[in-house]
Formats: structure tokens, C-alpha cells, sequence
């Protein structure tokens, strides 16, 4: 049974949906991101979680409650927003407390409840102080306070981490997993950042156009996108169109041109894909090889990037570069191998 | 859904001001137009419609001497205050140490009764006023000169420096505004100052001037107080006109049609030049 | 060597926009009727004549009812009126903003003698009721402005933090909205007041037979031997407004200090 359930929900402002018919059940406790470039949706949908927005269509559950008719100040959600929307005229201190005032907390209990947030999200000793002489981190983290302080059962993250620089980062993703341990509220990321979501997330849905491409553990995400959206978001992908051959058993042929007959596993097919259908092998840049023999081409291009290093390599009769992620090869000329194991079939959208 | 709850909210929230406004702007301005169709017989109006009175203010050349001289005068006014604020203007936003006090010190003169302050002016120009006397005091005339008051150039003084603020603040704002990186780049690709306030500076701050001059030149139109104050006879615009077909001959028809005549003339030509300012504005690049 | 004439020019502007308005305190302190040079001796009588005229005193606090009364309808009209604008996406926002701000385009003289022609119309008497009307549609495009510019300049998302907090509509604006429109209330407040208080061609034609200062003032212009006094009058004006502007900063400035130490 899941926790917060979101079905058939549309979103429409005045255009084209926003929010294209998507339905998502997330688990109790889990950590759940949603993922997806700028304008895909996803914060449209968060915002119709939070009760910002009202839903065209389709209906929001959590905990089995039916939100579509709750006003956000009533919603069992809280946020942190992406500008952090800490008050300017409150300090830390009330900052926090802000959504506690309903609960009539006796003065003594409510300054522990604080206080006891304040240590969880490290800011000790820092109540006293002006909402303007915060650092971005520490923004960030009374934001974060603020919302936990009130046990949602959902906590809604809208790009949390987007407006600190890339040390702050890494160290608040990693505060950031800890703390959703300790207190074990389901928490719900926006993000655009693939890196953030695969090292945060129990699950990802990958968002584009408003539609939810893919819902995945990170490992299948990276390993088995079931589309070249999903492949092209997460990292890198190299692409070559293919015709199948035949799927005989636990193999499949396909001719996929400049690479020659290949066989790989069958089960490394995107599902419905059937014999003669043209489709897309994909494969990662770090799953090529350079080899004694094998596809001839060309080094274009490298990025030197410590342990391993990243090419581009020319093929003849092919347009754009293969990229490979390697160890430096001898010399100019290289042969590329493509392991068959660790090529997928896509298929292709029509 | 709630969408059209939400904007019931919205509405609900701007009704009030719109039927205040409805009530005391549109409503007395289709009066004034209707009544403007009629004309005065005794201490009530004709039956029927008539154009007659448009036919009047546009007809008669007094009239019409008026309205020319009114748009002149306030055309004038608007130019000397806008012209003379700008270097001001440009001296506290880009070069003054203690903004906040220039800008205090540059507003205090307009904390006290505009028409003390148009008065004043009366006092320094008058026959036996402060010019005078003082001049007549150090010897240097025998006689008051009589060329300061009552005419149009006193009455462009008095609300050239009546009317300062309304130039000296949105100019300000729209100087300040700008980012000074653009115009260190402007230095950079090779603008001497010159060309640089030419290019960037003044295309820039065109908001600010235009905003000065429409907040200027509207009221000053329609001004009643200074050319009654310090014009004379040869200063009269047509404010004055207008007060007296309400207040003196009690012609309210002839008045109405004179008021719609000047408030479209000044909508108009307020709205030729922002047009025309903004044209210039983006030929200078 | 630029910045330095442009130095002079800045004191030069100063001077012209001084001289004209000290003419009021020096006048009003010279032991004489006529207004000329040489002056002729320091007195305070016309300040005592002042405050003993009791025509002024009413025409004062008329002018303070009117002002006040504009001053905080100005402001909740355009309070409303800006948060309606800036936080909802309504149609027709755009056409209702420049039908509010049309009184900006309109010469003040058609405005009262419009809203004269209306009470005539409809058989209501001139009253001060009436110089308040008038003077909202002087005002509020003002409000208006002020107040639209500070909503713009704060993040709508801490309304939306607030009752994602689990306050509604009027908690929030008491606890949010309120708190930080201040600033921008007070200045409407005060230029709305302004405005009215010294606001003459509306309030000659509504005002009937209840003078607003500025009606009381154009009156005694045209006596003589009453313009020390009245010099005396606009001295006192100039001199309540630099002190009431100057606290206003001052209370201010204080409030900026309160944060830092707060730190």
C-alpha cells in the first residue's frame, strides 16, 4: 500500500499540460526523487503535493486521505523551497518555531522542540541569530528545520541543494540522507541534478514533458534507462541505430551497421521490442574498450580527469564522436571494442 | 476548480478599488461628456443635443490662444524641469558620497503648501519684492522693474521649480538603477564618456525621463494656481477659463466641453511624445 | 575636474530650489507688513496672530480629518488593490491597473469639477466627504504604486512557506504580509497624507463651505496685510514635515541597527 499516491494528475496553464496524466506511488519512509530537466513538470507537481496548485484532473492521496479539497495549511506536507523562503523579520529561532504555534506548546517545551531541531540540522547555538546573517548552507539547513519540526508525513525538497556551490554540496547530500534516516519521514526531491537524486534516492521517476518516463532504483535507472530520454539524462550514453535480426532463446542478433552482427543477452532489450524492429543500442562510455583490434577510429579529443580519462573518439562513416572513459590508449589510432554484454536495446520513438 | 476560487479571491480584492474609482472618475467623466452636449439656458440646460459647445472652444480663436499657450507654457516647463534635474539627478546617483543625504536635502523644499511655495515666487518677482527691493537697495536700478511678474516666463519659473521633485526622483530611481558593469563594458569596447552617456547612460535612463516629464506636463496643464498667481493677463491658461464657467459666468456646458477638449489634448500629445521618446531612444544605439 | 562643476551645478540647483521656500521663515520673522527689503526688526507676533486665528485652527483640522481619512482608505484600497495585481493571475489585471492609474493622465481641474458636476447631479451636498472622494482618485494610483513595488520586492513564497506551515489566510498576513509591507504602508501612508493635505484644486471645488487649509490660505492671499501671517503658517508646516520626515529615519534606521545586534 503506498504512502502518498498521485493518480491521473494534469496541470495545464492555459497551454500545453505542464503536467501530462502522471501517476507515481511512493513508500512510507522512502526517499523518493523526482528528476528531470528545467520545465519538465516536476515542480508543478510538488507544488500540486503541497497544495499550491490545484490538479486540472486526477486525484492526490496520502495516508490514504484524499488531498485534492485540502488547503495547504491543512495538508499533512511540508516544504522547503527552493529559495529557502526563510522570513526576513524572524530569527532562527522563530524561524523554526513558526509552524509550531497551533500546537500551544507550554514555552519550556517549546524551546526543546527547537532546540533538539537545531542540533539534528547542526546549527546549535545559532537561534538568536537574524535570518540576514545566515550563509547559504545555513540557510538551507533552517529551511530544512523548519519543515521537519512539524513531523509531515511527507517532507517536499524543491531543489534543495541548487543554490550552495559543489563542496557545500557533496557534504549536504550526504547530511541530507543521514538526516532522513534518523527521522524517517518520506521525503520527496526535485532535482535536475541526475547526480544528486542517484546518490540521495531510494527511488527516481525521470520527468520530461510532463509525462514520467521511468520510475527506477538508481542502479536499474543507470543500467537499464528504457529510453533514450531516460539513457541521455543520466549520464553519458553512446547511440547506434540497429535493425534486429532474430531473438532466438537468451540471445538476440542485431545488425547495427558500422559495429557488424552482434549477439547480446535478449534480456538487455527494452520489453515489446520485436524482431525487425529498428532501434537504438546504447552503451556507456566507460563499457568501451580499447582493444588490439576491433572497430578502427581516431582520437579527436581527451580530457585528462585523473584516474581515468575521457575521449572522443572518430569513427570513419559515423558523424558524431564515440565517447569512451579510459585509460590513455598508445596513439592516435585506436580500435574500440563493444563489449555485447553491455549494450541495451532502446527502442525508438516514433 | 480552486483555480476559480482563487481568482474570485483576487477579484474580490481589486472590486473595491475599482468602484470607488468607477464611482468617482467614470461616472463624473460620462456626466461631464453628457452634459458637454447640452447647452445652458437659464440655470438649467436645453432638451435635446447639441455640438454646440465643441463647436465653441474649437472655433473661437481666443480660445484657442489659450489652449496653444497652455500647452506651450507646461511644454516649456517640462523641458526646463526635466533639463535641469538631469545633472542633478546624475550627480547624486553617480557621483554624490552621501546619497541619502542629498536626497533628503533635495525634497525638503517640497514639505511645505504648493501654494506658499508658488506665493513665494509672487514675493520675489512682485513690483515691490524681493528682487526688486534688493536690487533698488544695492543701487544698481532706480526703478522696480516690471518685466519679472505677470507674465509667461514667471509662470514657467514658478512651476519649474514647483514641480522639481517630480523630475528629480524618477530620474534618480532610473539612474541608480543601472548596472554599473554595463558601463565600465562601454569603456571597455572603446566609448569615450561622451559617447558612452550618449549610448548607454541616457538610452537607459529614458524610463525615468519620461516618467518625469508625463507627471509633469499633465498637472501643468491644467494648472489653476500659478497663472493665477504670478501670470496675469498674459499668462492665463486654460484652467482659468475653465474655473470661470463654473464659478463665474455659470456656463457648465461650455466648461464641460472645454475640460474633455483639454484632458484629450493633453492625453494625446503625453502619449505622442512617451511614443516619440521611446522611438528616440532605441535610434540612438 | 567634470565632477567638480558638476559639484557647483548640484549646490547652484540647491540654492534655486531654497531660496524661494526660506523666503516663508525670513519673512515671517520681519517686524513688518510689507514684504520687501531692507527687513526691519525680528518679531514672533505673527506667529501669535496665527495662534489666535481660529479660522485656521478649523481649516486645520479639516485638512487633518481629510488627510487621514484619505491617507488610510488610499492605503487599504491599495493594498488590496496591489496584492490582487501582484499575486494572482487574473485576467483583465492589466486594463483594471490603468483604469486606476488614469487620474495620473487627467489635469486635476476636470477630476473635482467632474465629481462637482456628479454631486450636483445627484442632488448631494459639497462636503469634506466629498474633498475625500476627490482626493482617492488623487491618492490611491499613488498607494497603488508604492505598494505594488514592495510586493513585487518580497519572495511570494513565504506566503506560501507560511501556510505550508499550517497558517491560513489571515494568520499569514498578520504574521507575514503585514510585518513586511510595512515599510511600504508607512510610505504610502505618508505620501497619500501629503498629497492631501496639500492637495488645493480638488478641495476648492467639493469643499463647500468646510475650508481645507490650502482653501483657507488662497483666501488670505488676496489680503495683504494678512501674508506675514500666513508666511508664518507655511514656516510651520515646513518646519512639522522636516521633523516628522527626519523621525520617520530615525525610526528607520533604528530598525536596521535592532537586526545587527541582533546577530
Amino acid at each position: 500500500m503506498s504512502f502518498l499516491s498521485v493518480s491521473h494528475v494534469s496541470k495545464s496553464f492555459g497551454g500545453p499540460p505542464v503536467v501530462n496524466d502522471v501517476s507515481l506511488e511512493v513508500m512510507r519512509g522512502e526517499f523518493f526523487a523526482l528528476l528531470g530537466p528545467s520545465g519538465c513538470g516536476k515542480t508543478t507537481l510538488l507544488r500540486m503535493i503541497a497544495g499550491f496548485e490545484t490538479p486540472d484532473s486526477g486525484a492526490i492521496v496520502i495516508d490514504g486521505e484524499p488531498m485534492n479539497t485540502v488547503p495547504p495549511h491543512l495538508r499533512p506536507t511540508n516544504m522547503v523551497f527552493q529559495s529557502y523562503a526563510i522570513f526576513p523579520h524572524l530569527n532562527v529561532f522563530d524561524n523554526i518555531a513558526y509552524g509550531l504555534r497551533k500546537l500551544k506548546l507550554s514555552k519550556d517545551r517549546l524551546r526543546a522542540r527547537v532546540e533538539s531541531m537545531l542540533a539534528t540540522v547542526r546549527l546549535e547555538g545559532l537561534g538568536n541569530r537574524a535570518s540576514d546573517q545566515l550563509s547559504g548552507g545555513q540557510r538551507q539547513r533552517v529551511a530544512l528545520a523548519r519543515a521537519l519540526v512539524r513531523e509531515p508525513k511527507v517532507l517536499l525538497l524543491d531543489e534543495p541543494l541548487g543554490a550552495l556551490d559543489k563542496r557545500l554540496r557533496e557534504t549536504m547530500q550526504v547530511e541530507l540522507r543521514a538526516i532522513q534516516r534518523k527521522v524517517g519521514i518520506t521525503f520527496l526531491l526535485v532535482t535536475h541534478d541526475q547526480e544528486e537524486a542517484l546518490s540521495l534516492s531510494d527511488r527516481v521517476a525521470v520527468m520530461h514533458q510532463g509525462r514520467i518516463l521511468q520510475v527506477a532504483d538508481p542502479r536499474t535507472l543507470y543500467e537499464r534507462p528504457n529510453c533514450r530520454e531516460v539513457a541521455d539524462f543520466i549520464g553519458e550514453m553512446n547511440f547506434f541505430h540497429a535493425t534486429v535480426r532474430e531473438i532466438a532463446g537468451a540471445g538476440a542478433t542485431v545488425n547495427a551497421g558500422l559495429l557488424g552482427l552482434i549477439t547480446l543477452p535478449a534480456a538487455n532489450l527494452a520489453p515489446g521490442i520485436k524482431p525487425d524492429d529498428h532501434i537504438l543500442l546504447a552503451i556507456r562510455p566507460e563499457h568501451v574498450r580499447f582493444a588490439a583490434s576491433g572497430v578502427a577510429g581516431d582520437i579527436a579529443a581527451s580530457t585528462f580527469l585523473g584516474e581515468r580519462s575521457h575521449f572522443h573518439v572518430r569513427i570513419p562513416g559515423r558523424s558524431e564522436p564515440v565517447f569512451v572513459s579510459g585509460n590513455a590508449p598508445p596513439s592516435g589510432a585506436v580500435h574500440l571494442e563493444f563489449p555485447p554484454e553491455k549494450l541495451i536495446g532502446l527502442p525508438i520513438a516514433d | 476548480m480552486a483555480d476559480n476560487g482563487r481568482n474570485a479571491e483576487g477579484y474580490g480584492l481589486l472590486a473595491p478599488t475599482l468602484v470607488v474609482m468607477g464611482l468617482a472618475l467614470a461616472a463624473p467623466l460620462a456626466l461631464m461628456a453628457i452634459t458637454s452636449l447640452k447647452d445652458q439656458s437659464g440655470i438649467g440646460f436645453g432638451q435635446g443635443w447639441t455640438l454646440d459647445e465643441y463647436g465653441a472652444v474649437l472655433g473661437r480663436a481666443s480660445y484657442r490662444l489659450l489652449f496653444l499657450r497652455s500647452v506651450a507654457i507646461s511644454a516649456v516647463v517640462t523641458l526646463v524641469t526635466v533639463a535641469l534635474a538631469y545633472p542633478m539627478a546624475y550627480f547624486v546617483a553617480f557621483h554624490a558620497r552621501r546619497k541619502f543625504f542629498w536626497l533628503v536635502a533635495l525634497t525638503i523644499p517640497f514639505w511645505t503648501s504648493y501654494l506658499l511655495r508658488v506665493f513665494a515666487w509672487k514675493i520675489i518677482l512682485g513690483f515691490n519684492g524681493v528682487i526688486n527691493s534688493g536690487l533698488m537697495r544695492l543701487h544698481l536700478i532706480d526703478q522696480p522693474l516690471g518685466v519679472l511678474l505677470y507674465n509667461p516666463f514667471a509662470v514657467v519659473v514658478t512651476l519649474a521649480h514647483a514641480w522639481a521633485a517630480f523630475a528629480i526622483l524618477p530620474i534618480y530611481v532610473s539612474l541608480e538603477k543601472i548596472d554599473r558593469s554595463l558601463l565600465e563594458a562601454a569603456s571597455d569596447l572603446g566609448d569615450s564618456a561622451l559617447r558612452r552617456f550618449l549610448r548607454i547612460t541616457l538610452p537607459l535612463s529614458m524610463p525615468g525621463v519620461i516618467g518625469a516629464a508625463v507627471l509633469i506636463f499633465v498637472p501643468t496643464t491644467g494648472d489653476f494656481v500659478t497663472p493665477s498667481l504670478v501670470g496675469g493677463p498674459a499668462g492665463t491658461m486654460i484652467a482659468n477659463l475653465i474655473e470661470v464657467q463654473f464659478n463665474g459666468v455659470g456656463n457648465w456646458p461650455l466648461g464641460a466641453a472645454l475640460s474633455l477638449v483639454s484632458m484629450a489634448m493633453v492625453a494625446v500629445i503625453a502619449g505622442l511624445f512617451v511614443a516619440s521618446a521611446r522611438a528616440a531612444a532605441k535610434a540612438v544605439r | 575636474m567634470k565632477n567638480k562643476s558638476l559639484l557647483l551645478y548640484a549646490f547652484a540647483y540647491l540654492a534655486f530650489l531654497y531660496v524661494p521656500v526660506l523666503v516663508l521663515p525670513v519673512f515671517s520673522f520681519n517686524d513688518s507688513q510689507f514684504i520687501a527689503f531692507p527687513l526691519s526688526g525680528f518679531t514672533t507676533r505673527w506667529y501669535g496672530a496665527l495662534a489666535g486665528d481660529s479660522a485656521m485652527q478649523h481649516a486645520l483640522g479639516n485638512s487633518l480629518k481629510v488627510g487621514i481619512v484619505t491617507a488610510l482608505l488610499s492605503t487599504m484600497l491599495g493594498l488590496a488593490a496591489a496584492r490582487a495585481v501582484t499575486r494572482y493571475r487574473l485576467r483583465g489585471a492589466g486594463a483594471a491597473l490603468g483604469f486606476i492609474s488614469l487620474p495620473l493622465f487627467i489635469p486635476d481641474i476636470v477630476l473635482g469639477l467632474s465629481l462637482l458636476m456628479l454631486l450636483g447631479a445627484m442632488g448631494l451636498p459639497l462636503s469634506l466627504a466629498a474633498v475625500v472622494l476627490g482626493h482617492l482618485l488623487v491618492c490611491v494610483p499613488f498607494a497603488l504604486t508604492v505598494l505594488i513595488a514592495r510586493f513585487e520586492g518580497f519572495d511570494r513564497n513565504l506566503e506560501e512557506a507560511s501556510a505550508d506551515l499550517g497558517e491560513d489566510g489571515w494568520m499569514t498576513f498578520w504574521r507575514i504580509t503585514a510585518p513586511l509591507m510595512l515599510p511600504g504602508i508607512i510610505a504610502s501612508l505618508l505620501l497619500t497624507f501629503i498629497t492631501s493635505f496639500d492637495e488645493f484644486l480638488v478641495a476648492f471645488f467639493l469643499s463647500g463651505t468646510e475650508a481645507t487649509l490650502p482653501i483657507y490660505i488662497w483666501g488670505q492671499l488676496r489680503f495683504p496685510e494678512r501674508l506675514p501671517m500666513v508666511l508664518a503658517l507655511g514656516a510651520v508646516i515646513l518646519a512639522v514635515s522636516v521633523v516628522l520626515v527626519i523621525c520617520a529615519e530615525y525610526v528607520r534606521n533604528l530598525g536596521v541597527k535592532d537586526r545587527v545586534v541582533g546577530a
